[in-house]
């Protein structure tokens, strides 16, 4: 169980995150919506702090974990992140770039000597199969395609045998058809390993089609929090106001009926059981 | 403004004067030539006068004595000696410091200008000013020679190294962050492998500018071929300064096409 506990985090005087808690059971997929700005990015980085949240706290497992070093690290040993340019080491190859998520376990010296366990090369090989890239490991990363990258970027996280991933718009320079390769592969393999995904989208019809639940930021601030069958045209709205695309909105209220059975759900509100 | 099918797109200068700016920095730009030229005793005429010493300079250099060029060998290969160790103790020197003196890796602005100064001032050393230094801290030889180069050319690298590591994609030590890694495996595989092209093509061209200086030397006694060269003209034995010219000649275009070979090679 990942909970957390009224981050807020602040730009000067200005409020990027104001007081979200938000809850997360093993393996659950989580979707966060919300347009740019709203603070979306700020909540992943403030998670595993990348970013000093300003208030507010991280606790998986009943472990609440405090800024000092040694917190630090046992946190991003149990907090793995996909990033939207994956961030993988060009010149270096991609099984090494696996090979990075499990370095935070392994001796700084033997791995500068590029020593690794035998067992951990397993793992990472292991995450390898998990996005069907296996047969890429020697590859140097900067060799492989756009898609492939970013599922070496998801082999990474997952070779932290991580509690939870947060992927931060893990697809948005991908196109429509690698994007949905990326998410399905991100899904599949979060599921085998009863990893938790927080995974910040841009693109709506994704969100309904992955998330097992979705989280509505804006302003900073979670302005939903409910299954996507419950994602109306009010819904949108409220997440992105202003929005006033009758293709989006339509698209959402057609299939907010069509998979909702019940009326609209609370803003704020628990999912209930695992889709 | 417009030249019948043709308009001019050029932004005027920004700020109030526009064009006209141009008349208070032109006029200024002009003053200053007119008075380093004054300072300088620049002379048309003195050119044209010295043309036929350079010309009777150039006719007792030729032929060169080829014969003499087989005495140079040993000199030349010291000169090489001297750029290699030269080199590479520079390389040594700048290494630790190089991750300090970069601002996104430093640990604090204040060891960051720092260090940058202290390698502006190894940097602002000419190499035959320290080389005299160092001859007479450690004698005459080619020993002084590589000191010189080498504290010279650690202030040159220390600087290159630290802004090839200023230019790195952060992206992936974030990811190194996120995943936990310490410093030392941050800077082995995030900072390394993004930073180690640059420092290659540095550390060649480093060297090319080695072999240069090190021609040269010899003239404070800090060893390799300038020493034969400054003597050769010392006894008026201008055929002999002629064949050293050669030999410098195919020392540094040999160091430019096996630098430009293998930098041709990494990538």
């Amino acid at each position: 169980m990942i909970e957390i506990r009224g981050l807020s985090k602040s730009y000067g005087d200005y409020p990027a995150l104001k007081n979200v808690s938000l809850s997360i059971r093993p393996g659950e997929f989580v979707v966060i919506l919300g347009p740019s700005g709203a603070g979306k990015s700020t909540l992943l980085r403030c998670i595993n702090r990348l970013n000093e949240p300003s208030a507010g706290e991280v606790v998986v497992d009943g472990t609440p974990f405090s800024s000092n070093r040694r917190d630090l690290r046992l946190l991003r040993r149990s907090v793995a992140m996909i990033f939207q340019q994956h961030n993988l080491v060009k010149r270096l190859s991609v099984l090494k770039n696996v090979l990075v998520g499990r370095m935070a376990d392994l001796s700084p010296l033997l791995t500068s000597l590029q020593l690794f366990p035998e067992a951990d090369v397993k793992i990472a090989l292991h995450c390898l199969e998990q996005v069907a890239l296996a047969h890429k490991a020697r590859s140097r990363a900067d060799a492989l395609s756009g898609g492939e990258q970013q599922r070496v970027g998801i082999a990474r996280a997952l070779a932290q045998q991580p509690k939870i991933m947060l992927a931060d718009e893990p697809v948005a320079s991908l196109d429509p058809k690698t994007s949905r390769t990326v998410l399905g592969y991100l899904k599949s393999s979060s599921k085998e390993s009863n990893i938790a995904v927080l995974c910040n989208l841009h693109q709506i019809d994704y969100a309904l089609e992955f998330g097992e639940r979705i989280v509505g930021l804006s302003g900073g601030e979670l302005v939903y929090d409910g299954p996507p069958s419950g994602v109306s045209r009010d819904v949108v709205r409220r997440i992105y106001p202003g929005l006033d695309d009758p293709n989006v909105l339509d698209a959402a209220q057609r299939l907010h009926e069509r998979r909702g059975r019940g009326t609209a759900e609370p803003v704020i509100q628990r999912a209930e059981g695992g889709a | 403004m417009s030249v019948g099918s043709l308009r001019f797109v050029v932004n005027p200068p920004r700020g109030a004067l526009g064009w006209w700016i141009l008349l208070p920095v032109g006029g200024a730009a002009l003053a200053a030539l007119w008075w380093s030229a004054v300072g300088t005793e620049l002379s048309l005429s003195g050119l044209i006068n010295g043309l036929p010493w350079i010309a009777d300079f150039l006719g007792r250099m030729l032929p060169p004595n080829f014969a003499f060029m087989e005495k140079l060998i040993k000199p030349a290969v010291e000169t090489i000696q001297i750029a290699i160790w030269g080199t590479l103790l520079g390389i040594v020197l700048a290494l630790p410091v190089c991750f300090f003196a970069a601002r996104n890796l430093s640990p604090h602005a204040a060891i960051f200008h720092g260090l940058r100064q202290v390698l502006n001032v190894m940097r602002g050393i000419n190499e035959i000013i320290l080389a005299l230094i160092f001859v007479a801290a450690v004698g005459l030889g080619p020993f002084a020679g590589v000191l010189a180069i080498a504290i010279h050319g650690a202030g040159m690298l220390g600087k290159f190294f630290a802004e090839a590591i200023e230019e790195i994609d952060e992206g992936p030590l974030d990811a190194l962050r996120a995943a936990g890694a310490g410093t030392l495996q941050r800077i082995v595989f995030g900072v390394l492998p993004q930073v180690l092209p640059a420092w290659v093509g540095v550390v060649l061209y480093r060297f090319e500018t080695n072999i240069r200086v090190s021609t040269v030397l010899g003239m404070v006694g800090a060893g390799g071929i300038g020493f034969e060269l400054i003597s050769s003209m010392k006894l008026f034995a201008y055929e002999d300064t002629a064949a050293c010219v050669l030999m410098i000649l195919i020392l540094v275009l040999g160091a430019d096409l096996v630098s430009s070979k293998l930098r041709a090679m990494i990538r």
